[in-house]
């Protein structure tokens, strides 16, 4: 007994300590990849004057550059490396958290049809309107309402499961990808076509404070609750019943977890476009490095996630003259990632 | 003695159409072992899910203690009823020392996470189960046996009035079938008081336990493991021709089925 307790006590001491190195980890990596990608760009600008701009903006200290600069810093690379870390860390926090309510590592943010949904929301507001604005409310409009209809039909089942909902998803997202087909068949393939096109690639590259503002809370409110009842997620990924028996309303924390999700990534839909394969490895990179655990694995995915998506972006803007979309750099490093992930049994399942 | 489960004419129906169960009634006492035997698809686990409120009675009534079990609130119901369910598949590798924290879960406020005191808890029924060394294993990479015994450790860290085991040793060897047993003996000694489903009667007989037999949509027979199982019963239960032997000593008996020669 004396023996059990000592190692209890030990295992604590040393599992606090790692702990804490594991959160410096994360807090300084999403600070050096914030420095590192405002220092880069094809503009050249000297890195120590990139944070004398940085701070002085902060500080409200009179400027002695030239505007130009000030527009790139400011006004290109700030803004384009905010918008990566929200949608980075978003994209994460609800692939992560749909992972656990599905009970399914596989399973990724757009599971439930959101990304054809905004898509076409997207493409109707390219095909009728210029404003980005207008495009980025219908994508969001249409990203929540393809999961309220998923939702909907997943409720229409007499015994209504996480599976008929994932199923219902997959009916939802393949109707709105043939209206997209139809959009895409029959606009204008000079100005409009091109433009639909790149949309669903996804791209920060017309990223503004004007687009990001007003898809800040709908990111962060969601994002704040899914961190606040993360640990439930583990109870939840035990199964309804089982849950249930773990004195869970099961039905009202489904409801929160996926209406989170939803708004995050419809959110983020909006901002850049779709953006795949982050939502999918990320939570799979932070399950290795720390387990598991909803507790500790939301929160790592949130961080990683924020860094991966702001790195990727640097290579996206930087690789070449020509901006490439951030959709495809995703999927090309994604894909062959989640191979090697898969030949690793370690994660467990 | 005040009964701590009332169960009065029982009914249940999945689709409002075939009843599974009807006019079931019973009680169970604070300590006791009640065991609940009867062919497949009788319906077995589904009324013991209604006794845990997974399920909602369409006729009569289930009171706790004197409170009907629909006007306990959810999380009320999970620091009162402990379940343990048949077979297990978890879709994340958690560690078990996770694994049974999740067991405190009523008890954590919606927007928390476990206290140290839920720790010590979790560690605790860990080390009363008797599973210290594998505490930081992987839930998946356990055997059969010791995930059961971290299931009853998450019992113990959820501390209810009343088990639910779904045939409990359905998937072990007859070295875990005996501890699983005695586990629950000791526990019951303790003042818990549990019901569970099974399949051999040889269990309920070993456990001294409260036997209640289901056939034909309610309870048979119920009463003492030694009064009501047997030959007779069996037979009628199962349809089968059945016999109980004794081992000399007394100290074993079990219920065999019997081939009929041709």
């Amino acid at each position: 007994m004396k023996v059990g307790e000592n190692d209890i006590n030990k295992d604590r001491r040393s599992r606090n300590k790692s702990r804490l190195r594991q959160w410096l980890l994360f807090g300084s990596m999403p600070l050096l990849a914030f420095f590192f990608s405002l220092m880069l760009g094809r503009f050249e600008i000297a890195p120590l004057m990139t944070l004398k701009i940085l701070f002085s903006k902060i500080l409200g200290l009179q400027a002695d550059w030239p505007p130009v600069m000030e527009k790139v810093v400011i006004h290109v690379r700030l803004v384009r490396i905010l918008a990566a870390m929200l949608v980075g860390a978003g994209l994460s926090v609800s692939g992560a958290s749909f992972q656990g309510l599905f009970r399914n590592p596989l399973v990724s943010p757009y599971i439930l049809g959101v990304s054809a949904g905004a898509g076409f929301g997207a493409a109707l507001g390219i095909l009728f309107s210029k404003s980005i604005l207008i495009i980025q409310l219908w994508a969001f409009l249409c990203g929540l309402g393809s999961v309220a209809l998923s939702y909907g039909i997943s409720r229409l089942y007499k015994q209504p499961s996480e599976i008929v909902l994932v199923l219902a998803g997959t009916i939802v997202g393949a109707f709105f990808t043939a209206l997209i087909s139809f959009i895409k068949y029959i606009a204008d393939p000079y100005e409009k076509l091109p433009a639909i096109v790149f949309w669903l690639m996804g791209s920060f590259a017309s990223t503004s404070y004007a687009l990001l503002l007003p898809a800040l809370l709908p990111m962060l409110i969601p994002m704040a609750i899914l961190l606040v009842i993360r640990w439930r997620i583990n109870v939840l990924s035990l199964g309804d019943e089982e849950a249930r028996s773990l004195g869970l309303d099961t039905g009202r924390l489904k409801v929160v977890v996926v209406l989170c999700a939803t708004l995050i990534t419809s959110s983020a839909v909006a901002i850049c476009g779709i953006i795949g394969w982050v939502g999918l490895i990320i939570p799979h990179i932070a399950r290795m490095l720390v387990g598991p655990d909803h507790g500790k694995m939301i929160p790592v995915s949130l961080w990683i996630g924020a860094v991966y998506l702001v790195l990727i972006d640097d290579v996206a803007r930087s690789i070449s003259a020509a901006e490439i979309p951030i959709g495809i750099l995703t999927a090309l490093i994604g894909a062959p990632f989640f191979a090697y992930l898969l030949t690793r049994r370690k994660t467990g399942w | 003695m005040v009964n701590l489960l009332d169960i009065r004419e029982a009914g249940f129906s999945y689709d409002g159409k075939q009843t599974i169960f009807d006019r079931v009634t019973f009680s169970i006492k604070p300590g006791e072992i009640f065991c609940i035997l009867g062919p497949n698809g009788i319906g077995k686990s589904t009324l013991l899910r209604c006794l845990g409120g997974l399920l909602t009675l369409q006729t009569g009534s289930i009171t706790l203690q004197g409170q009907g079990i629909h006007a306990i609130g959810r999380k009320e119901l999970g620091k009162q009823i402990g379940f343990i369910p048949q077979g297990h598949q978890p879709a994340f590798p958690y560690s078990v020392k996770e694994f049974v924290l999740m067991g405190r879960a009523p008890y954590i406020p919606i927007y928390a996470m476990p206290a140290e005191e839920d720790h010590r808890i979790a560690e605790q029924a860990i080390r009363s189960i008797g599973l210290v060394h594998l505490m930081e294993k992987s839930y998946t990479e356990i055997s059969g046996g010791e995930r059961q015994m971290a299931l009853f450790a998450r019992v113990l860290a959820q501390n209810p009035q009343l088990l639910l085991l779904d045939e409990p040793t359905s998937h072990l060897d007859l070295r875990n079938q005996l501890n699983t047993l005695t586990l629950i003996e000791t526990l019951c000694r303790q003042g818990l008081t549990a019901v569970l489903t099974t399949h051999l009667p040889d269990q309920a007989l070993l456990l001294n336990a409260t036997v209640a037999i289901m056939k034909d949509r309610t309870f048979m027979a119920v009463g003492p493991a030694r009064e009501v199982i047997t030959v007779e019963n069996l037979k009628a239960a199962y349809g089968i021709d059945v016999q109980i032997l004794s081992s000399a000593d007394g100290r074993a008996r079990a219920c065999v089925p019997v081939k009929h020669s041709a």
